[in-house]
């Protein structure tokens, strides 16, 4: 592989946004044939760089040359006539137009949608894609509209291919056929660049990694001769263990019990169907599923967020009082003295105000308390101090609007200050989603201490590997259903994923 | 042997977060350049020394003792508006219908004013007055609120449609009331009673409004940022999801705010019949509820700083004014001037956001 010429050689890269130096003087090289999985922590200027790549970002610094030949990429257009496509984390799609108006959007020349949809059918034939060029971009599921943008950027002749986190929205299966894919356009000479959190997926596609931390350029080396620690370390800058922790639950005993919950959404498709189990707690319940099969409404539901048809969800006491949840919305919940913290998908559009500084997402839970008409400033702020130091959330100051933090940081504050409260139930769906390995690691630590003090724990993954590491039991939905429940330890992936994809999986465990 | 290549003239690059000081001084500087960009505009066009037309900009203002206290009543006015809708704005709900709500209040004062005149004393009138001029102008605010909260309609057409309900509303009562008759005019209402005139004090017409509007001032400030209320508006305002999520009840809120919203501009409405005009016609806002929007925008929205902007759209509307009596110039220059200057000072706000990177001289080898 290395006597290869490099693609594309990008050299002394520097770009600073204000303060920040995003990239430090990068050096990359990126080889037709193969596949190249940039790796870095969040916030280590991996989508800086490749932005820059992409035209979307000018550097400040340093030079790019593509197939030996110096390069000024001013615009997203220069970049396409240089060969160079991106397909970003938020697909950039017209919904109401069909895959193939998409493809051509922006296009000079005459429309001829008809020769489009042909040369869309060859490019799709050609790497194994499966594209109806007539469809309609809101028909489509996420899988679908990622395949509309891989052939988008192929349609404009791309030869050099970024994906900045391409596998973060794609079930198993999907992920399985994107990588087929990709493989065959590698092999077809295409030089490609994947940008990724996951460690298996960096293990079983990429021919080569490279490495950035904290905006600086760390090493690069072909995926065979590393392995998943050696690369962590790199990342992080020195040695992580990558073993998640699972204390046996201490003094178990039923904290929510859902029945027969039955929900459907505002079109009135059947979301979930006849939901019954128990959480425990001092225990924490997995719960998994492909994406879209409930697993948002059930938390909602208990959350008081989602209308529910028909079923029941029981709160019940130390004492062992119940209480009904259904038909209570947050507040009345809370008033009711039901310590439940809720760490939503939607991070930035839900859980937190993207536009507050942290002191005052700490008061979105707490600003209610007190007779007074006036709010009570201090304590959102002491808890912001607190929630910083204790969770080493790394930010200029309590006074930054979250939307400045990273990922990562950002979960940290949610997290922080849902557990804050000393909840009796934690709701948690995709925690570590879009968090590199470190805080990760940090997000499953919490949650573990949660489960310690007794709290009873749902924790949705996508990840089942993590699921069956951290789960005492977990609980596989599949299309809306509970397709069973089986013991953490002990459990099998294949299983776990014969249950996600059909009702019972095959009945093994029934 | 390698191609030279061109970096670009120059690129576009987003600042960090910049100091509080320096943004100042950058929109500081913007009014400078505007200052004499607009000079040389007028010795353009007039061959006037510029110097001599910026101290009849100057003049306009703060040439007389009458022309301040026209300034500043001007000023209040315009600031209450900016003050009323600026809730709604926190709360994203776009309420560009300050104008109705203005002469729903004004109309709410004159009728009292009216109706009472034989049969009510001089205080209970004023007191019914501010009552109602309050609740005409909640209630014009609140209905658009109220439909956007149970059906989601669009605010800003709502609002906008109920400026012309207004308008006719009065237009009808304008006739109804008209003295003389036939003239289709209210007049002075009450001249020689000075039935529900809100008093002088100090001997200035004027001052009253102006207090008034700085408690408004006072409380919008302190509504906005230390009350639960306030905080609950952000809330709304930036995410309905996160709010809806810790427990606030959306569409609660929209109505509250919305029911404040118009009442604060109800009491300008107040202000400008019982105290500045003492007679209601179907443009006493003036224009005001848009440009309330403007004032409150340029501000971002922190009512401390609509003081300024209120100020300086004032202070220039007043200069031009007198730059087009002056000099002989008709209305329209006046706007070219307030236009040029508008033009410099939102375009600061590029300046603030982003820094412009020129092409580096040195020569690269190759």
């Amino acid at each position: 592989m290395d006597n290869k010429t490099a693609a594309v050689k990008m050299r002394n890269i520097t770009k600073t946004f204000g303060p920040v130096v995003a990239n430090d003087k990068v050096w990359l090289d990126i080889y037709r044939g193969e596949i190249l999985a940039l790796l870095g922590e969040n916030g280590s200027g991996k989508t800086t760089l490749m932005n820059m790549l992409s035209g979307i970002y000018f550097p400040d610094e340093g030079e790019i040359t593509i197939d030996g030949k110096e390069v000024v990429i001013r615009s997203p257009k220069d970049a396409f006539d240089l060969g160079i496509g991106m397909i970003h984390q938020h697909f950039k799609l017209v919904d109401v137009l069909t895959a193939a108006e998409n493809i051509v959007l922006g296009l000079e020349g005459k429309l001829d949608l008809k020769a489009a949809a042909e040369k869309i059918r060859s490019i799709c034939d050609a790497y194994g894609f499966e594209v109806d060029p007539n469809q309609k971009i809101y028909d489509m599921s996420v899988s679908q509209k990622q395949t509309v943008e891989i052939v988008k950027v192929l349609y404009r002749g791309a030869d050099i291919l970024i994906l900045d986190e391409p596998t973060a929205v794609l079930t198993p299966q999907e992920t399985d056929k994107l990588f087929a894919v990709l493989r065959n356009m590698r092999d077809d000479g295409k030089a490609i660049v994947i940008i990724t959190h996951k460690m298996h997926e960096v293990e079983e596609l990429s021919d080569r990694v490279a490495i950035l931390r904290h905006g600086q350029f760390i090493g690069d080396m072909p995926t065979k001769k590393t392995n998943a620690q050696e690369m962590t370390n790199m990342m992080v800058g020195h040695a992580v263990t990558l073993n998640i922790d699972r204390p046996e639950p201490k003094d178990a005993r039923p904290r929510i019990e859902v029945k027969n919950l039955t929900v459907r959404s505002i079109d009135g498709i059947l979301k979930l169907d006849g939901v019954s189990f128990t959480a425990n707690s001092g225990e924490i319940l997995g719960i998994a599923g492909i994406s879209g099969c409930g697993q948002k409404e059930l938390l909602e539901s208990i959350a008081g967020l989602q209308p529910v048809e028909s079923g029941s969800i029981e709160y019940i006491e130390d004492d062992g009082r119940r209480e009904q949840l259904i038909g209570k919305d947050p507040l009345s919940i809370a008033q009711m003295g039901v310590a439940l913290s809720f760490v939503p998908e939607d991070r930035l559009g839900m859980g937190l105000v993207a536009n507050m500084d942290l002191a005052d997402n700490m008061m979105l839970r707490s600003y209610r308390r007190g007779k007074s008409f006036f709010t009570d400033r201090k304590s959102p702020k002491q808890l912001a101090e607190d929630v910083v130091r204790r969770l080493d959330v790394n930010t200029p100051g309590i006074s930054t609007p979250v939307r400045r933090l990273s990922g990562g940081n950002v979960q940290k504050v949610l997290v922080g200050r849902e557990i804050s409260s000393a909840p009796t139930v934690l709701l948690t769906a995709y925690a570590v989603r879009g968090l590199d390995i470190h805080s990760s690691y940090t997000i499953y630590d919490l949650i573990n201490k949660q489960k310690a003090a007794g709290v009873a724990v749902l924790f949705v993954g996508e990840d089942l590997d993590v699921l069956l590491e951290l789960s005492d039991r977990i609980l596989v939905l599949c299309g809306g259903k509970v397709s069973g429940i089986v013991p953490g330890r002990g459990a099998k992936k294949r299983d776990v994923g014969m249950m996600m994809t059909k009702l019972g999986g095959d009945r093994q465990h029934a | 042997m390698r191609e030279t290549v061109h970096n670009p003239l120059f690129h576009v690059v987003r600042r960090g977060v910049i100091p509080a000081w320096r943004a100042w001084l950058i929109r500081g500087g913007a009014i400078l350049l505007s200052l004499v960009a607009c000079g040389l505009v007028t010795t353009a066009v007039t061959g006037e020394n510029p110097l001599a037309v910026y101290v009849t900009v100057f003049n306009g203002s703060f040439g007389t003792s009458r022309k301040f206290w026209t300034l500043l009543q001007n000023v209040a006015m315009l600031l209450c508006i900016a003050l009323a809708v600026t809730p709604a704005f926190k709360m994203r709900f776009w309420n560009i219908g300050g104008e109705g709500q203005v002469l729903m209040g004004g109309l709410a004062a004159a009728a009292c004013m009216i109706c009472f005149r034989n049969s009510l004393p001089n205080g209970a009138i004023i007191a019914l007055m501010v009552v109602s001029s309050i609740l005409a102008g909640a209630v014009w605010g609140g209905i658009p609120g109220f439909f956007k909260a149970k059906w989601n309609t669009n605010e800003t057409l709502f609002t906008l449609m109920m400026n012309y309900v207004a308008t006719q509303l009065v237009a009808y009562f304008c006739v109804v009331w008209e003295s003389p008759k036939g003239s289709g005019q209210i007049g002075v209402i009450n001249q020689s009673t000075e039935l529900g005139w809100l008093p002088v004090i100090g001997g200035q017409r004027y001052l009253l409004n102006v207090l008034v509007v700085l408690a408004v001032l006072a409380f919008v400030y302190i509504y906005l940022n230390y009350t639960k209320h306030g905080y609950e508006i952000s809330v709304v305002g930036e995410s309905e999801r996160t709010a809806r999520y810790v427990g606030i009840k959306v569409e609660k809120v929209i109505i509250r705010t919305m029911l404040l919203s118009g009442a604060i501009c109800g009491l300008a409405g107040l202000l400008l019949v019982g105290s500045t005009n003492h007679t209601l016609t179907t443009t006493i806002a003036a224009g005001r509820g848009f440009t309330a929007v403007m004032v409150s925008w340029l501000a971002k929205f922190n009512p401390i700083w609509m003081v300024a902007t209120s100020f300086l759209l004032v202070f220039l509307e007043r200069g031009a004014g007198e730059i087009s009596t002056n000099f002989g110039l008709n209305q329209s220059f006046s706007d070219i001037l307030t236009g040029v200057i508008l033009f410099f000072i939102i375009g600061s706000e590029f300046f603030i956001n982003y820094r412009i990177c020129f092409r580096r001289s040195t020569e690269r080898e190759g």
